[in-house]
C-alpha cells in the first residue's frame, strides 16, 4: 500500500517547521515516530498535503527531570526511551508501568509519546497515563508556545487543539506532591494489541493519607475518560479497602464500553473495576486483590 | 532506482516530486531518488532488490519487514524510504559473509526455527538487534524482544531455541 501523494519537508529548526505548517497549504502533518500517521497514510485514512518530517530537529529526544521534580519529554522521546528509563522507574510508577505496554518492542523503537497524545487514539496507552497524573502538552506557534492540560488537549477520537501552525514539542507531568505511587494495566488479547481496557492509577500521598489521585480509563469509550469522581473519593484519607472499592465502582460507572470483538460492554465495564481495585491495592492499601 | 509514472502533461510532470537520498544498506553506501511516498521496504524490495526483507500484513502488525535503522529494529513498511536519509539500514542479507552464515541463521537451521521462513527475515533482525546488545539472554528476554513479529507456522517454539543457540555460539566465538 501507497500513501496518497504528498509534499514532504524535513527542516533542521523548529521556527522552520512551524514556518512550514503555516504556509504549506490547507493540510499538513508533522511527521514524529510515523507509527500511527504512516498506517492511516497507507490506508488513507489521511491523506495531508505536507509532510513536515521533524526527526531532523535537535534537542527533541529527551526526557528529564527539573530540580523540583517536574517531568518533561520531549517530541522525539520514544516509547523504548522512557521504557528503558532510570529516572522513570524510580520516580513515575504510573508511567514505568506503561512504557512496556505500548504496542510491541519493534513499533516502540520509532514511536513517540508526544505523538501518541497528539493522535488522540481513544484506545492510546499514553494518553490515560498523562492525563491520571494531571500532565499537559507544549505547543508551540508562530505566537510562541503555550501549556495545554492534556483534559483540554483532546477533544474527540483522533481530535486535538492544536492549532493547522503548531507543534507539540514536550509534555510535562507536574511534580508530585508527597509519595507517588500507582501504576498501568492492560488487559490486551495479545501483545501489540490495542486495550481491551486500560487503567491508570496516580496516587500521591503523604504518610498513609492520599493527598492527590488520578484515575484515566483506556479503550472503554469515544476517548480517553478522566474519573476524577473515584480519584477524589480516596483523597484525604487512607487507602482503606472501604475507600478502594468505592473509587473502583465510580470508575465503573463512568466507563462507556461497547461490545465488540474484545468483549461484551459488561464485561470490560467489570474489568474496569477489578484494575483499578488491583493498581490501588499494589499502591499500598489493604483491599485483597482481585483474581 | 527508478519509478514510472503515467505522463499527464507538463503540469502534473512538475509535481512528481523527488528527492535525492544518501543512506548505506548492508555497509554499502548508496544514492537513491525516491518518492516520499515511497516506503522504505519498497525501497529496500525494488530499488536495492533485497528481496529478503519480507512485506507480510503491510499494516505495522506482523514484523516480517523488520529492518536495523541504525542498530534498531523497525518495521520498513511503517517509515518513509525519504528518512532512510543520513542512516545505516541492514537486512537480512547484511548477516551472511559470501562463506559463513551468520550464527542466527546457523541458529534457525540447527533448530528448525522455520516452517514456511515468511516471519523468518524479521525474525532474525529482532533477535540481532537483542543480542547486540543483550548477548545472554534468557528464554523470557527472547520472546519479550521477539513479540512484535508474529509467525503462524512455529508456535515460536523453536524460534525461541534458534536465537538461544545463536546467543551461545556468539558467545562461544567471542570467547575463543
Amino acid at each position: 500500500m501507497y500513501p496518497s501523494r504528498f509534499r514532504y519537508e524535513a527542516p533542521r529548526t523548529l521556527d522552520e517547521a512551524i514556518t512550514l505548517l503555516r504556509y504549506g497549504g490547507d493540510y499538513a502533518k508533522v511527521l514524529a515516530g510515523g507509527q500511527s500517521l504512516v498506517p492511516l497514510m497507507k490506508l488513507r485514512f489521511a491523506s495531508p498535503e505536507l509532510i513536515v518530517d521533524i526527526n531532523n530537529l535537535p534537542g527533541l529526544g529527551y526526557h528529564r527531570a527539573d530540580p523540583d521534580g517536574t517531568l518533561r519529554i520531549g517530541a522525539l522521546c520514544r516509547h523504548v526511551d522512557l521504557e528503558r528509563s532510570a529516572l522513570l522507574a524510580s520516580t513515575q510508577p504510573t508511567m514505568a508501568a506503561a512504557a512496556p505496554l505500548i504496542a510491541d518492542p519493534i513499533v516502540r523503537n520509532r514511536g513517540t509519546l508526544v505523538g501518541s497524545l497528539c493522535h488522540a487514539d481513544p484506545q492510546g496507552d499514553w494518553a490515560s497515563v498523562v492525563l491520571a497524573l494531571g500532565g499537559s502538552v507544549i505547543a508551540q506557534g508562530p505566537g510562541g508556545r503555550r501549556t495545554i492540560p492534556v483534559a483540554d488537549f483532546v477533544t474527540g477520537p483522533f481530535q486535538n487543539v492544536l492549532e493547522p501552525d503548531e507543534i507539540a514539542v514536550e509534555a510535562v507531568i507536574p511534580a508530585a506532591q508527597g509519595v507517588r505511587s500507582g501504576g498501568y494495566l492492560k488487559l490486551e488479547r495479545r501483545v501489540g494489541d490495542f486495550a481491551t481496557v486500560g487503567v491508570a492509577v496516580a496516587v500521591e500521598s503523604s504518610g498513609p493519607t492520599v493527598t492527590r489521585a488520578g484515575i484515566a480509563l483506556t479503550g472503554v469509550g469515544g476517548s480517553t475518560i478522566a474519573a476524577t469522581a473515584a480519584a477524589e473519593a480516596l483523597v484525604g484519607q487512607p487507602l482503606s479497602a472501604p475507600a478502594i472499592a468505592q473509587a473502583a465502582s465510580l470508575a465503573a460507572e463512568v466507563a462507556r464500553p461497547r461490545t465488540d470483538h474484545r468483549g461484551s460492554a459488561e464485561y470490560k465495564r467489570h474489568m474496569v473495576a477489578t484494575l483499578v481495585e488491583r493498581l490501588l491495592s499494589r499502591s499500598g492499601g489493604t483491599a485483597e486483590r482481585a483474581a | 532506482m527508478t519509478i514510472v509514472y503515467e505522463d499527464h502533461g507538463d503540469e502534473a510532470a512538475a509535481q512528481v516530486p523527488v528527492r535525492r537520498i544518501r543512506f548505506s544498506i548492508n555497509g554499502a553506501k548508496k544514492i537513491a531518488e525516491v518518492e516520499p511516498r515511497l516506503l522504505l521496504s519498497h525501497l529496500i524490495r525494488r530499488g536495492l532488490e533485497l528481496t529478503g526483507t519480507h512485506m507480510g500484513c503491510d499494516t505495522t502488525n506482523c514484523g516480517a519487514c523488520t529492518v536495523l535503522v541504525d542498530g534498531r529494529p523497525v518495521k520498513s513498511c511503517t517509515m518513509l524510504a525519504v528518512q532512510a536519509d543520513g542512516h545505516e539500514i541492514t537486512t537480512v542479507e547484511g548477516l551472511a559473509t559470501a562463506s559463513e552464515l551468520h550464527p542466527l541463521q546457523e541458529g534457525f537451521k540447527e533448530e528448525h526455527g522455520l516452517q514456511c521462513g515468511f516471519c523468518t527475515p524479521g525474525m532474525m533482525m529482532a533477535a540481532k538487534a537483542l543480542l547486540d546488545v543483550n548477548p545472554d539472554p534468557t528464554e523470557e528476554e527472547v520472546r519479550w524482544a521477539l513479540s512484535g513479529n508474529l509467525c503462524r507456522c512455529t508456535g515460536y517454539q523453536n524460534i525461541v531455541k534458534s536465537v538461544l543457540w545463536a546467543a551461545d555460539k556468539l558467545r562461544s566465538e567471542s570467547a575463543g
